[in-house]
């Protein structure tokens, strides 16, 4: 047998968490630098799994299946596609950043309770997400998937509520209440979600007889495996409602502003750059593998549901004035466009949304940990409190700025392949919704900027004039991962190298092909009749 | 002189019948093995009540207790392994009692699950000392009036009820004949057996006493009235059926039984009797596992009996009686299927969604576990109407799953405490994770069991039991048990809120450091909820292989 390298993938963060919550309690200290090395450890696991991925290679590689629950018809299987590798690797690459930016941030504030340990409570929590949202992207049996799906709610849930952001407006229970309330929400949107799925999962299994993706992926392919009609789209809601939640889908994202406003900016990241994507990743690989037909039948409505995203968290970013905040909105903006590019089901606009899916990734840690820094100084999350900021932390303001403009799909930078690949891909099959979509752009770019006139130009305001720039540890969590945007916006083949294979698959489960180009079409029959079919 | 003619005219009467008229009944005692020896160990602790000193009783006791429940799961072992759970599966005793796959899986579940309990209810080091003496969770002497001079006498002498042992016992012999028997009279006094020492077991708390004795005052009423019910139902199905005995009375349903007692002949195989008859008796059994409409007793008994006995009650009664539930329903009324099976996904549709919304507004921590009893018997119901072997295999495995979880969180509600004894209410636990962490994890833990949480029990047997409902053509039942899922969670969630993210208040609850004892009980519940929720295949197929009743 060869080695199972992602299990090990995912158990490393794991086994980091108990060593870590392990800790002595007056060994803060060494509880954080063995939680970062257990999430390096991750990393260089991660970067390994890429290196062996072979991009031209089978659908699923690296598989792993032993028994797991016969009786339930349950099988501990795991396999990465291209879509995986580059999801795991954004897992693996942003936790270090989040460790490391959260350095201080579970600091106990008083130091006479000897057995409360938060800090070592902290950074377990973050590596068993980890180890958690690794998994579910490595597992292809449905029951597998749905198990770590739930289960990685409930850290997450301690994180938000237990840990959060020191710089609130009010009085410490106020802000206590505010922050139980943003745990709550977040639990029981994504625990209703994932119960309906737990109905749809059952469904399944009655249907199908197996919870293995391949297998009945192979079924459905072959036509082995019928469904009547009403069947399968009911189990596709069942599914995409759990999904819809997580990733978050208008009108299902009233929790994500909560949460990420509430809790400490490292904690926000892990929300909106790693957890949701297990949302926008099972999309591609569940409901458009298990269930084609329903993914098509619902088609409409989900792109209508994701312009709306695209055009509301925008509008509602530009309204906002709390840092924070805004940037949730902006996610939600922009998990719109991912879900308009893997709904437009052609091959541009699913590359694209999985390069989107890194690529918000990491712009939305480098602005979210950037305003992290900015609202741990200043001790407001308000954006009329600043003003001028570049005078006094050009550092600060320059990190920023870049951060804002990934964010508003500058070209140069990451995001803008992405975010092109996504409207021409939706262009090419729905041209309305593609034009539509391009309004969410427009708003970016207005959201962004005004976030950064009105905190960092214009007359140094008296509170931030002692505002110390960026040191050490805050540049080295920034630099590294501007220098991938940049790095990424230059030269994206690395990444749809390994990508687009995995997109084909995809294409070939939903039994769809591209549009061909409009002008093409003409030109090509005269020369060619076998390019006609 | 004129009695004495009598006496020995009716000796004569008796020498003058042929001796095989009356055949002496043939008992298989070693396949009923483990409800005698918890028998022996009851009637040998009411001995020791007697005649053993004061100071040693409680060490005798307990050890009679544990030593006996030992011995008891080690017969149901045996006997498993000898083939009775699978094809050696029989009737014994002249047809009262039924040894299959089942029955002894309950009966292991029971013993297992009492075990622990017992473990609670030796529990010595939570209460300060009184007088010197070490207390339990027992009223010093439960015939003294609370707050009377007799009571503070017998405090301040060191009196403690250690009857409760045998009292237990003496329930639990009821449980394991409970699920196992097989005629409708047995049925009756295996419920009335277990049934009294709960209702003195309810009333005997040290502190609260007069909750406690009010608990116990509504439970024997109620549970009277069960009994009557069940009792009436039995009378009808006799009139029926000419018979108490299950496989008799299945005969009859079946329309393979065509001779007709002569002395019944204008009431046999009427279906009135039948359809009246059984709706009595199952509304008899849906009293005792606490479904909706006939749950009323549950959040009452629940918060006022000791809390040691509440676990005990909650895990093991459920057990007995969702196994006396399953029994009826598969081996006596299969043939009904299509007349119960309506009425059944009605209270299972009440049960969930009535417990799950009601647990919601709760404030005592003790009535909330109660409710949520109430919602977990709605999901187990949704198993039973299955009607398939996976059913069975699911409530087996559900009922042995939620048994420890409720054990183990009963458990943890006796550790937090303040001056009038345990702190229930729900203020007062705000906080608990700051000053006892692992007490309060460990609660989360049984929590998230409780909510079907993945990796915990609690999932695999939701799992299980929806699973086997949505096979068997129940899939609006699945939905609705997600949705009372999804509206249980709300408040499973909002005591972990409440512990790990509210501020302790200043005359907050302490946690009491238990003995061994108590560590244990909960340690077990842990264990069993990790194990059974990361590896559940074994018991499954424990479960799946004890799923056929012998008819």
């Amino acid at each position: 047998m060869s080695f199972p390298l992602l299990t090990v993938t995912a158990v490393v963060p794991a086994v980091g968490a108990v060593l870590t919550a392990a800790v002595p309690a007056a060994r803060r200290t060494a509880a954080k630098w063995l939680a970062l090395l257990f999430s390096l450890a991750t990393l260089a696991l991660a970067v390994l799994v890429a290196v062996r991925f072979e991009p031209g290679g089978a659908r699923y590689q690296l598989t792993e299946s032993h028994a797991w629950i016969p009786d339930f018809g349950v099988r501990y299987e795991l396999g990465v596609d291209g879509i995986g590798v580059a999801l795991i690797a954004l897992t693996a690459l942003l936790i270090p950043f989040v460790i490391a930016a959260g350095w201080h941030d579970a600091d106990p504030l008083e130091t006479n309770s000897s057995r409360w340990r938060p800090t070592q409570g902290f950074f377990a929590l973050i590596l068993l997400v980890e180890a958690m949202v690794v998994i579910s992207f490595e597992a292809t049996d449905v029951f597998l998937f749905y198990v770590f799906f739930e289960a990685m709610l409930i850290p997450m849930y301690f994180l938000i509520g237990g840990f959060g952001d020191r710089a609130h407006s009010g009085s410490d229970e106020n802000a206590a209440a505010q922050r139980s309330y943003a745990a709550v929400k977040f639990l029981l949107y994504n625990l209703a979600g994932g119960l309906i799925m737990l109905a749809a999962v059952i469904g399944l299994y009655v249907v199908a007889g197996n919870f293995s993706l391949q297998e009945i992926t192979a079924a459905r392919a072959a036509g082995t495996l019928d469904m009547a009609t009403n069947t399968e789209r009911l189990l596709f809601l069942g599914f995409f409602f759990a999904f819809a939640v997580k990733a978050p889908l208008w009108p299902l994202h009233t929790w994500l502003p909560n949460a990420m406003g509430e809790s400490t900016a490292p904690v926000a990241v892990l929300i909106t750059a790693v957890v949701d994507k297990v949302g926008t990743f099972a999309m591609l690989r569940f409901c458009l593998g298990l269930f084609p037909d329903a993914s098509k039948w619902a088609t409409p409505v989900i792109l209508v549901l994701a312009l709306i995203s695209i055009v509301y968290g925008a509008l509602l970013a530009v309204g906002q004035r709390d840092i924070k905040r805004l940037v949730a909105y902006a996610s939600i903006s922009h998990f719109g466009f991912i879900i308009l590019g893997i709904f437009a089901m052609t091959s541009q606009g699913q590359s694209g949304a999985t390069l989107y899916m890194v690529n918000h990734g990491l712009s939305t840690a480098a602005l979210m940990l950037v305003a992290g820094f900015l609202i741990s100084r200043r001790g407001s999350r308000l954006i009329a409190d600043y003003g001028g900021v570049q005078k006094v932390a050009p550092v600060l303001a320059g990190t920023f700025l870049i951060g804002g403009l990934a964010t508003l799909s500058l070209p140069g930078l990451a995001p803008f392949v992405s975010e092109f690949l996504v409207l021409v891909g939706t262009y090419a099959r729905y041209p309305v919704v593609g034009i539509i979509a391009t309004v969410g752009i427009v708003l970016a770019a207005l959201y962004t900027l005004v976030l950064y006139q009105r905190t960092m130009t214009g007359p140094v305001k008296e509170e931030v004039r002692a505002m110390p720039d960026l040191h050490l540890r805050e540049m080295l969590v920034v630099a590294p991962l501007i220098a991938l945007l940049i790095g990424l916006g230059v030269y994206p083949k690395v990444l749809t190298d390994i990508v687009n294979p995995a997109v084909e698959y995809t294409m070939s489960d939903v039994k769809r092909t591209d549009p061909k180009p409009e002008v093409a079409v003409e030109a090509v029959p005269a020369k060619n009749g076998e390019a006609a079919k | 002189m004129s009695t004495l003619t009598a006496a020995h005219g009716l000796s004569a009467l008796a020498a003058a019948a042929p001796a095989d008229r009356i055949p002496a009944p043939h008992i298989e005692y070693a396949q009923l093995a483990p409800t005698l020896i918890v028998v022996g160990a009851a009637v040998l602790g009411v001995l020791v009540e007697a005649f053993v000193p004061r100071r040693s009783r409680y060490h005798v006791q307990v050890f009679l207790a544990v030593a006996a429940l030992a011995a008891a799961f080690a017969a149901v072992v045996g006997l498993a392994a000898g083939g009775y759970a699978s094809d050696k599966a029989r009737i014994a005793a002249m047809g009262a009692i039924a040894v299959d796959g089942p029955a002894l899986f309950l009966q292991g579940t029971i013993l297992l699950a009492s075990v622990v309990a017992v473990l609670t209810f030796a529990e010595r080091r939570l209460d300060p000392a009184a007088h010197g003496n070490r207390v339990d969770s027992f009223a010093a002497q439960a015939a003294s009036v609370p707050g009377s001079e007799s009571e503070k006498a017998a405090v301040k002498a060191g009196f403690t009820t250690t009857e409760v042992f045998p009292l237990a016992l003496f329930a639990i012999a009821g449980m394991l004949v409970f699920p196992a028997a097989n005629d409708l009279l047995t049925l009756f006094v295996a419920l009335e057996v277990f049934s009294l020492p709960l209702y003195l077991l309810c009333a005997v708390a040290r502190r609260q006493r007069l909750m406690s004795q009010e608990a116990a005052v509504k439970y024997f009423l109620l549970g009277a009235f069960s009994s009557a019910f069940l009792l009436f139902g039995i009378a009808l199905l006799y009139g029926y059926a000419g018979s108490v005995s299950y496989a008799v009375i299945a005969d009859v349903v079946d329309g393979t039984v065509q001779t007709v007692d002569p002395a019944l002949a204008d009431t046999m195989g009427n279906d009135a009797l039948l359809l009246i008859g059984g709706a009595l008796i199952l509304t008899g059994l849906l009293f005792k596992v606490g479904a909706v409409p006939f749950h009323m007793w549950t959040p009452d008994v629940y918060q006022g009996a000791p809390t040691p006995v509440t676990g005990f009650m909650a895990a093991a009664t459920k057990v007995a009686a969702f196994g006396a539930l399953l029994r009826l329903l598969y081996v006596v009324l299969p043939g009904l299927r299509w007349d119960w099976r309506p009425v059944m996904w009605g209270v299972a549709i009440v049960t969930m969604l009535a417990g799950a919304v009601i647990a919601v507004t709760q404030t005592d921590v003790k009535r909330l576990l109660a409710y949520s009893s109430i919602a977990h018997a709605g999901f187990i119901l949704a198993g039973v109407i299955a009607t398939s072997a996976q059913g069975i295999q699911s409530v087996l495995f559900y009922l042995a799953a939620y048994s420890f979880v409720t054990i183990g969180a009963f458990a943890v509600v006796t550790l937090v405490r303040d001056a009038g004894g345990e702190a229930t209410h729900l203020s007062k636990w705000a906080g608990l994770g700051r000053r006892s962490p692992l007490t309060a994890a460990v609660f989360a833990v049984f929590l998230l069991a409780f909510a079907g949480i993945p990796l915990t029990s609690g999932f695999a047997g939701k799992f299980a039991v929806f699973k086997a409902a949505a096979e068997g053509g129940a899939g609006a039942l699945v939905v609705v048990g997600v949705i009372s899922s999804a509206i249980a969670a709300f408040f499973y969630i909002r005591v972990i809120v409440l512990m790990f993210f509210s501020e302790p208040k200043a005359d907050g609850p302490t946690v009491a450091v238990p003995s061994p004892l108590t560590m244990t009980t909960i340690a077990v519940g842990v264990a069993v909820t990790l194990v059974l929720g990361l590896a559940p295949q074994y018991f499954l197929d424990l479960a799946g292989q004890a799923s056929t009743f012998v008819r």
